[in-house]
């Protein structure tokens, strides 16, 4: 039940805010996530968003897997 | 960000390494893992990731599907709701089928305006627009769904809108199920949306005196062996310290806006889980300046003490606590599927038993 869905704002009135993820829109409340912006991702839970997703922690743990990934090929060889 | 860099959270070529630094850092010891998220369960049943862990790890399911842990109590209150006082009674899909005396499907089929929403937001508009019903909104999920339910009554909802509040609390569930006994553990994959809202703080003193790592993860196949990866390494250096594997979603203060709807409009309360027994402070209940809001007082329904946890033969309580497989339960995929469920864990999308049935693994 606690799936939350990642969707990117594309419009924002108050309270109220319109995102999409994948072609698929919905009208999102934005009443706990205080200054979220059209073009933010945030994650979409039970019709609120809960969070704003951090793009530069994201890029940093994919850097990170990336890696994890070159240091385990390195110690196959 | 871009839809692309999301869906690299689930690119198979970015695996293997992250499966190799796994079975290099348990080696031959064994650990066994407990999650407490029922999107866990499902993420790593449908992806098929048990297949990938070294023989040694461990993932079993703990108490961590809402709807699973929600007591027949709760259900049969809301069931009185429709069908004795004519209120409308909204909630989530998954709550509709719960078995019980009677679910809240069954209470539809004789007569009962019971309606699934996706939110509280929802429940507040059906109020809106039929000002003249009873409107209530049955309120279970932990953290991450409570704050959305305390901001809908913050904001100023429709008169003829209450709450049948059984919201509960992740943090006291995981000490009380420490206390129950013969589990033996050696660390929690943490709910990722859970801490979202709550931060890392609270399970940092659970850590220290348990001993045990905790570690967030999110919810692609690869966050989630990620997340793996560190339990090991800390699990494998008795380390009990948190760590956050989601930073992307997870901050280490959480979401103050969303705790602070939560403070302003809860209190925490003695609550029951099926399988668990009654966890103190692990439920929320209306502050006084809310009370108007309350479902319960409004109409008078009360819990039966008296209901069981579960149907003759249902094994969920188990199930939740870790204790079997549900393949040890005797009606699982027998006498309890998707369709003819005897107990919410076949029930629900998060329900470990469903999940397993659903992807059974090879």
């Amino acid at each position: 039940m606690c799936l939350a869905v990642p969707m990117q704002l594309q419009q924002v009135d108050g309270p109220q805010g319109r995102a999409t993820s994948s072609g698929v829109g919905l009208d999102v409340r934005l009443d706990l996530v205080a200054g979220a912006a059209v073009g933010d991702w945030v994650l979409v839970h039970a019709g609120y968003a809960i969070a704003v997703v951090d793009e530069h922690e994201a890029a940093e743990t994919l850097r990170l897997l990336a890696e994890i990934d070159e240091a385990m090929a390195g110690a196959d060889r | 960000m871009t839809a692309g860099s999301l869906r690299a959270f689930r690119d198979p070529a970015r695996m293997s390494g992250v499966v190799d630094q796994l079975h290099d850092l348990a080696g031959d010891r064994d650990f066994t893992f407990m999650h407490v998220c029922g999107t866990h369960e499902n993420a790593i049943a449908r992806h098929g990731l048990r297949r990938l862990l070294p023989p040694g790890v461990r993932v079993i399911a703990g108490p961590g599907c809402p709807v699973c842990v929600c007591p027949p109590t709760d259900i049969q209150q809301a069931v009185d709701l429709a069908l004795h006082h004519g209120c409308v009674v909204c909630t989530f899909g998954d709550m509709v089928r719960v078995p019980g005396r009677l679910s809240l499907e069954q209470a539809r089929a004789r007569g009962g305006d019971v309606r699934v929403v996706l939110g509280a937001h929802e429940a507040v508009r059906i109020a809106h627009d039929e000002p003249d019903r009873q409107v209530v909104m049955l309120a279970v999920g932990f953290e991450t769904t409570a704050c959305t339910v305390a901001a809908a009554a913050l904001a100023d909802p429709p008169g003829n809108l209450t709450l049948l509040m059984a919201h509960r609390l992740v943090p006291p569930a995981l000490d009380a199920l420490l206390a129950t006994d013969d589990l033996a553990l050696h660390g929690f994959l943490m709910p990722g949306h859970v801490l979202t809202v709550t931060g890392l703080q609270p399970y940092e003193p659970f850590c220290a005196r348990t001993g045990l790592p905790a570690v967030v993860a999110g919810f692609e196949p690869l966050d989630v062996l990620l997340g793996l990866g560190h339990l090991v390494r800390l699990a494998a250096q008795d380390r009990g310290e948190t760590f956050n594997a989601y930073p992307r979603a997870v901050r280490a203060d959480g979401n103050p806006a969303a705790r602070a709807a939560m403070e302003r409009a809860f209190q925490p309360v003695a609550a029951r889980w099926r399988g668990l027994g009654t966890i103190e402070d692990s439920g929320l209940a209306l502050r006084e300046d809310l009370t108007h809001l309350d479902a319960a007082t409004r109409f008078g329904v009360r819990p039966d003490p008296d209901l069981p946890d579960d149907l003759p033969g249902c094994r969920c309580g188990d199930v939740m606590l870790g204790r079997i497989e549900p393949a040890g339960c005797g009606l699982f995929g027998v006498a309890c599927t998707p369709d003819a469920p005897r107990g919410p864990c076949m029930v629900s999308a998060e329900g470990t038993c469903r999940s397993r049935l659903l992807f059974p693994e090879a």
